[in-house]
C-alpha cells in the first residue's frame, strides 16, 4: 500500500518535472499576438474597418474591442485566417462595414487634375505622385485600391477602375467537374 | 475566323475507366466462381444473382437519395463488385434474407453512408459480411460439404430455390448429411481436441492440399488474380505482400512445431486466403496507395490473416484481417511517401 | 559506356509522327500582314524600339530586351509598322499582349549581316551577340539561351552538354526533320555551346523512332567527340529533367536546375538558330512548326514569326472537316487555343488541329479511387492522387507538402485516369493561386511598409513644425514651411520608394510558366552586362 502510494507519487513528480522543463526548453517565442493579426489583414490601409489603418484594427481585435468581421477587403478568406489564428468560428463580414468588392485601382485623368495635392495627402501608401500645381499620377504598383483619395479630389478626377486581366496576371481557373446528377 | 474548344491538356487520353477496371474484376472472378458453383451446387448462383440484384437496387436508390447521376455511378460496376465479393464469401444456402442484409449494410452503410465510391474507408464487402458473421454466426457456418454438382446428393436447382427462399430443408436429406465443417473449421476444433495436424489432414475433406473443392476454387481465384496483376488492375504489391507476409509467419510456426501448425502451403491455399489477397485486399478504395504503403498493407493482412486463424475466434481472417489494415491505411500512407525526383536520397 | 538510367513511371503514348514527318521542311507563306508578339520568351516583355510608320528592314530588331530574362525580338521581314498595340497571341488565356504589326512591302530586304569569328570573341561579347539576336530556347519553355550559356557565378566546371533532340510529344516532328535536313548547321550551333561552355562530355538523346534523324546527327558528329544517344520512346524523355535523367543518372534537385549537377540541356533547334546567328548574322525571325492533325497536307513549315496560325493552315491544305480544338504543342502538354487569328512565336514548335479522331472524348469525371495508376506513370515520383485531393480541396500548403511544385504538368497522371480527373488542371490551378496568393502577400507587406513609412514621416514633419515654431523664426512662416517643403519631401520619398523591391519567389523555368517571368527577372536582376 505504501510502496505503491511512494511509486505513485514518485511517478508524478517526475512526470511533473519533465513537463515542466518541455514547457520551459520548448516555449513557443511566437510574434505578439497583434503582429499575427496584422499579418493576415490586407494592408489596404482604407480604414472601412472603423479603425484608421490595418494595425490599429490589428490592435483592436487583440485587445477585444473588435471583432474580427470588420474588414471587407479581406473578405471571406481573411476573416477565415483570423477565425483560425484566433480559435474561433468564423461569421460572415459585417455589412455595415462594406461589402467584398473585386480589387480597384486608382486613376488620374491627367487632363482634369489641378494640382491639388489633395490626393496626396489621403493617400496612406504615399502612391500618387506629383508636385504642387503639376499633374498627378498613381503608381499602378503601388496603389493598394483603398478609395481613400477619391472624395478629397474637388475636380473628381480620379476614378476607381477595376484591375484588368493581362497574360502575366492570368490564372487557370478551377476545373468546373459535375458529380450531381442535372436537376 | 474559326472558335475552337477549350480543353486543357493531355488531350489525348487512354481508354481507361473505372468500369473497366470493375468489369475486369468480375471476369477475373469467373473461374473461381464457376468452380465453386461445380462443388457447391447451384446455391452459389443464386446467392450470386440475388446480391447483385439487392446491391444494384441500393446503389440506385441511394444515388437518387444523394442526387448523383445515375448513369455515370451505375455505370462504373462497383456495386456488383461488392455483391459478387460478399456473395462468394456466403455459405452456399444462405437463407435469402441474409444475403439482402449483408449486401444492404455493405452498399448503404459501408458504402453510401460514409460518401459513396473513392470516400468509403472500409471495405463494403468485407463490413457486409462481418456484420452477418457476427449477428449470425450459426446461419454464417453452415458450409455444404463440397459434393460435386454431378453427385446424387447435390440439390436440384429448384431444391436449391426453394431452400434459399422458404428455409425449408429438402426432405429427402438430413441436415448433417449435407453440411458439415470447413477444412479450417475442422483444423481449428480437432486441434482443440488434440489431434496433430497430420492426422486431421488425412481426412479426405482436405483434399490434396487445402480442402476438397477449395482448393480448386483458391485456384482459380488465382489464375483470375494474376491475369488481374497482369493487366495491372491489380497492384501486384498487395497480393505479394499478403501471401508472401503469411506464408513467412505460417513457416516460422510451422517449423516451431509442425504437429500444431498447419504448414505454409496449406494457409495460402485454403480458406480465403488467395481470393482474399487478389480480390478482396487489393480494393484500391480502402487499402494503402502508396507504392511501399501497399506492400507494407499486403504483408500487414497477410499476418492478421495467421494470427486470427490460429489465435482468434474465427476460423478465417480475412475479412477482419482486411477491415483492421483499412484503419491503417492512412497511417502506412503517410510513412511511405515515395522520393520525390530530385529529393536527396536517404 | 552509352548506358541508360530510366526514369520512373512515363507512357507509351499514341506516336502519329508519320504523317508529318514523312515531306521535306517547306518554306513558309510570306504574309501580308505580320504580327510580331514582344514577349515571345520567359521573361521580361522586349521593350519596343519602334513606332507606327517606320520602315523596317528584315532582320531588324524591333524589340530590345528588357532586363538580364529576356530576349530581343526582330523584325521577320521588311515592311511598315503599322500597329504597337495589344493583339491576340498563343496563350491559354486568350488574352491579348503587345505586339509589333508590320505590313509586309513583299521584297523581303535584310539589314547587313554580319557573320562573327566566335573564337575571337570574349565570351561575354559572344553572349550578347546571340542575345541580340534574340536566341530562346526553341523547345516550347523558350527561355533566353544566353542566360543559360553563362556559367560565370556557377563554382563548378560543366560536365554534360546535352542537346535535346527526343522530342517525345506525339505528333511532333519539326525537330526530327530539322536534324534529317539541317545536321550541319545544328553542330555548327552546337560548336559555339562548346565553345562557351567548355563541357567535358557532349550527348545527343534522340528517341529511337527517329533512326533517320539518328543517322543523319551520328554522321555530322564523326570526328567531333560529341556523342549520340539513342532512347527509348518513352512519354516524357524529351522533358529536361527526364532526359538528364536518363542520359546521365543525375537527377535535378528538387527546385533546382539542371546546372546544378553540373549539365546544361539545350534544344537542337536552339542549336540551329545560333548557327544561323554567328555563321550568318541572321536573328531569330522564323522557326520550323509542324502542322499536322486534321489538315489536308501535314508537313513541317520553317515559317516566319508572326505569321498568323491560319495561313500556316491554309498552306498545309487547309482543315479537313470537323476540326474542333486548335493545339498549339503537343497533345499532352500543348494547349487549346481561342482562335487560329493568332501568330506564330519562338515558343510554337507544333500546331495540332485535332477532330473527333485525333481526340479522346471529354467523358464524364468520377471519384478518385486511388487506384494509383497515375503513382505508376508520374515520372516526378509524385503521388497525384494525394496533390489531386488537396489541390481539390484547395489546400495549397498541404499540396505542397506533396511537392506540388515538382509536377512537371506531363499529363501522364490525367492520361491515365480510370476516373478521367483532369488532375493537370488541378495542378496548374493551385500553382497559380499560390503563385497569386504569393504576390499578394508580397504587395500587402509593400503596402505595410509605406504605410509604416508615411505615419513616420508625417510625426517627423510634425516635430519639425513644433521645433520650429518653438524658434519663433521671424524671417520664415511655419506655414510656407510647411506647403513648399512638405510637396517636395512626398515626391523624393514617394520616388524613393518606387523602385520595385526584389521579390524572392524563383519559379521554375519548366511548365509553360507564363505568368511568372516579371517575378524572375526583378529577382536575378541584371548580371551579364
Ligand atoms: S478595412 Fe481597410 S484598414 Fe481596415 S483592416 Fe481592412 S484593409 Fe485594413
Ligand atoms: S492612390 Fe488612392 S486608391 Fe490608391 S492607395 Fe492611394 S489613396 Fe488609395
Ligand atoms: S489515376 Fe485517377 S482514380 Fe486512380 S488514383 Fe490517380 S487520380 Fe485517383
Ligand atoms: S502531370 Fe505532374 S503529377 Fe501528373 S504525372 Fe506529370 S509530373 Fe506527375
Amino acid at each position: 500500500m505504501i510502496a505503491a502510494i511512494v511509486v505513485l507519487s514518485a511517478l508524478a513528480g517526475v512526470s511533473g518535472l519533465l513537463l515542466g522543463f518541455a514547457a520551459v526548453r520548448f516555449k513557443v517565442e511566437g510574434d505578439p499576438i497583434v503582429d499575427k493579426i496584422d499579418a493576415i489583414l490586407p494592408q489596404t490601409q482604407c480604414g472601412q474597418c472603423g479603425y484608421p489603418g490595418c494595425r490599429p484594427y490589428a490592435e483592436a481585435i487583440a485587445a477585444g474591442e473588435a471583432d474580427i468581421n470588420q474588414c471587407p477587403p479581406g473578405g471571406e478568406n481573411g476573416i477565415v485566417a483570423l477565425a483560425d489564428l484566433l480559435g474561433r468560428d468564423p461569421k460572415p463580414l459585417s455589412t455595415e462595414h462594406g461589402v467584398v468588392k473585386p480589387k480597384m485601382l486608382a486613376v488620374v485623368d491627367e487632363q482634369n487634375c489641378i494640382g491639388c495635392t489633395l490626393c496626396i495627402q489621403a493617400c496612406p501608401v504615399d502612391a500618387i505622385l506629383g508636385a504642387a500645381k503639376h499633374m498627378h499620377t498613381v503608381i499602378a504598383s503601388e496603389c493598394t485600391g483603398c478609395e481613400l483619395c477619391v472624395a478629397p479630389c474637388p475636380v473628381d478626377c480620379i476614378d476607381m477602375v477595376p484591375i484588368t486581366q493581362t497574360i502575366t496576371t492570368w490564372k487557370w481557373t478551377y476545373p468546373v467537374v459535375t458529380t450531381k446528377a442535372a436537376a | 475566323m474559326m472558335r475552337f474548344k477549350i480543353v486543357t491538356s493531355p488531350h489525348v487520353l487512354q481508354n481507361t475507366s473505372v468500369g473497366q477496371v470493375m468489369r475486369r474484376v468480375l471476369y477475373a472472378m469467373i473461374p473461381g466462381v464457376a468452380a465453386l458453383i461445380g462443388f457447391f451446387g447451384w446455391g452459389v448462383l443464386v446467392n450470386l444473382v440475388l446480391a447483385t440484384a439487392v446491391a444494384l437496387l441500393a446503389e440506385t436508390v441511394m444515388l437518387a437519395v444523394r442526387g448523383r447521376r445515375l448513369a455515370l455511378h451505375l455505370s462504373d460496376f462497383s456495386a456488383v463488385v461488392t455483391a459478387w465479393l460478399l456473395a462468394v464469401a456466403l455459405p452456399p444456402l444462405a437463407p435469402w434474407w441474409l444475403t439482402t442484409l449483408g449486401v444492404m449494410a455493405a452498399i448503404v452503410v459501408a458504402k453510401h453512408l460514409y460518401g459513396g465510391l473513392g470516400y468509403n474507408p472500409f471495405n463494403p464487402a468485407m463490413v457486409g459480411y462481418v456484420v452477418l458473421l457476427t449477428s449470425f454466426p450459426r446461419e454464417m457456418s453452415a458450409w455444404l460439404i463440397p459434393h460435386g454438382l454431378y453427385q446424387p446428393q447435390a440439390l436440384t436447382f429448384l431444391e436449391t430455390l426453394r431452400t434459399i427462399f422458404s428455409g425449408e430443408w429438402p426432405a429427402r436429406f438430413a441436415l448433417d448429411a449435407l453440411t458439415g465443417a470447413t477444412p479450417l473449421d475442422a483444423l481449428r476444433t480437432q486441434i482443440g481436441l488434440g489431434l496433430t495436424v497430420a492426422e486431421i489432414r488425412n481426412s479426405p475433406v482436405f483434399g490434396f492440399v487445402a480442402g476438397q473443392g477449395w482448393e480448386w476454387a483458391a485456384l482459380g481465384f488465382l489464375a483470375g488474380g494474376l491475369w488481374l496483376v497482369y493487366t495491372r488492375t491489380a497492384d501486384w504489391r498487395i497480393p505479394t505482400g499478403m501471401l508472401g507476409g503469411l506464408a513467412v509467419i505460417a513457416t516460422v510456426f510451422y517449423l516451431i512445431d509442425p504437429q500444431h501448425y498447419a504448414p505454409p502451403w496449406f494457409h495460402v491455399w485454403s480458406g480465403a486466403a488467395l481470393f482474399g489477397a487478389f480480390f478482396i485486399a487489393t480494393d484500391p478504395v480502402t487499402a494503402s496507395t502508396t507504392p511501399y504503403g501497399r506492400l507494407i498493407y499486403g504483408v500487414g493482412v497477410g499476418i492478421l490473416v495467421y494470427i486470427i486463424r490460429g489465435f482468434g475466434g474465427y476460423p478465417d481472417g480475412v475479412a477482419f484481417a482486411v477491415l483492421l489494415m483499412n484503419i491503417a491505411a492512412p497511417s502506412i500512407d503517410l510513412c511511405t511517401q515515395p522520393r520525390v525526383f530530385g529529393a536527396r536520397r536517404g | 559506356m552509352s548506358r541508360l538510367f530510366p526514369f520512373h513511371g512515363g507512357l507509351k503514348t499514341v506516336r502519329h509522327k508519320t504523317e508529318s514527318n514523312r515531306q521535306p521542311i517547306q518554306p513558309g507563306p510570306l504574309p501580308r500582314r505580320l504580327t510580331v508578339p514582344l514577349r515571345q520568351h520567359i521573361g521580361a516583355i522586349a521593350k519596343a524600339l519602334v513606332q507606327v510608320g517606320d520602315s523596317v528592314l528584315k532582320g531588324q530588331m524591333i524589340g530590345q530586351a528588357d532586363g538580364y530574362i529576356s530576349a530581343a525580338v526582330h523584325a521577320p521581314t521588311s515592311g511598315v509598322v503599322v500597329a504597337v498595340d495589344t493583339r491576340p497571341v498563343p496563350h491559354p488565356s486568350g488574352l491579348p499582349d503587345l505586339c509589333v504589326v508590320i505590313d509586309s512591302d513583299g521584297e523581303n530586304r535584310w539589314i547587313e549581316r554580319q557573320p562573327v569569328v566566335y573564337r575571337a570573341l570574349h565570351p561575354s561579347e559572344l553572349r550578347n551577340i546571340l542575345r541580340n539576336a534574340g536566341i530562346v530556347g526553341l523547345g516550347g519553355a523558350a527561355f533566353p539561351s544566353a542566360v543559360k550559356l553563362n556559367l560565370s557565378g556557377q563554382d563548378q566546371h560543366l560536365e554534360t552538354l546535352i542537346l535535346n533532340g527526343a522530342e517525345c510529344e506525339p505528333w511532333i516532328t519539326c525537330d526530327d526533320r530539322l536534324m534529317r535536313e539541317r545536321a550541319a548547321g545544328i553542330i555548327a550551333g552546337l560548336h559555339v555551346m562548346v565553345h562557351l561552355l567548355e563541357p567535358r562530355e557532349v550527348l545527343i538523346g534522340i528517341e529511337d523512332d527517329k533512326p533517320e534523324a539518328i543517322a543523319a546527327m551520328s554522321e555530322m558528329c564523326a570526328g567531333t567527340g560529341y556523342a549520340v544517344r539513342s532512347v527509348p520512346t518513352r512519354y516524357p524523355s524529351g522533358s529536361v529533367k527526364q532526359l538528364v535523367k536518363l542520359l546521365t543518372g543525375k537527377e535535378t534537385p528538387v527546385e533546382g536546375l539542371p546546372i546544378d549537377v553540373g549539365v546544361q540541356c539545350f534544344n537542337v533547334a536552339t542549336a540551329y538558330t545560333i548557327h544561323r546567328a554567328i555563321d550568318h548574322g541572321e536573328p531569330v525571325i522564323s522557326r520550323v512548326v509542324t502542322v499536322t492533325g486534321h489538315v489536308s497536307r501535314p508537313g513541317n513549315l520553317d515559317a516566319l514569326l508572326g505569321t498568323p496560325f491560319a495561313e500556316l493552315i491554309e498552306q498545309c491544305g487547309g482543315y479537313r472537316e470537323k476540326v474542333e480544338r486548335l493545339i498549339m504543342g503537343g497533345p499532352m502538354m500543348g494547349f487549346a487555343l481561342h482562335s487560329d487569328e493568332v501568330p506564330l512565336t519562338k515558343a510554337a514548335n507544333c500546331i495540332l488541329a485535332a477532330s473527333a479522331e485525333e481526340l479522346t472524348p471529354t467523358r464524364p469525371v468520377a471519384p478518385c479511387i486511388r487506384c494509383g495508376a497515375c503513382v505508376e506513370v508520374c515520372p516526378a515520383n509524385l503521388l497525384p492522387q494525394q496533390l489531386y485531393w488537396h489541390a481539390r480541396a484547395k489546400e495549397f500548403d498541404k499540396a505542397q507538402d506533396y511537392h506540388l511544385f515538382s509536377c512537371i504538368e506531363c499529363g501522364c497522371c490525367s492520361a491515365v485516369c480510370p476516373s478521367h480527373i483532369p488532375l493537370v488542371q488541378y495542378y496548374r490551378y493551385a500553382k497559380n493561386e499560390i503563385w497569386a496568393q504569393e504576390k499578394e502577400k508580397q504587395k500587402a507587406e509593400l503596402a505595410r511598409q509605406r504605410h509604416q513609412a508615411r505615419l513616420e514621416r508625417l510625426e517627423r514633419e510634425k516635430q519639425e513644425r513644433e521645433a520650429k515654431l518653438r524658434q519663433k523664426s521671424p524671417a520664415r512662416t511655419a506655414k510656407a514651411e510647411d506647403s513648399g517643403a512638405g510637396g517636395k519631401l512626398d515626391i523624393q520619398t514617394a520616388v524613393a520608394q518606387a523602385k520595385p523591391q526584389p521579390l524572392s519567389l524563383i519559379p521554375s523555368h519548366e511548365g509553360t510558366g507564363e505568368s511568372e517571368g516579371e517575378k524572375t527577372d526583378q529577382s536575378l536582376g541584371k548580371q551579364d552586362v
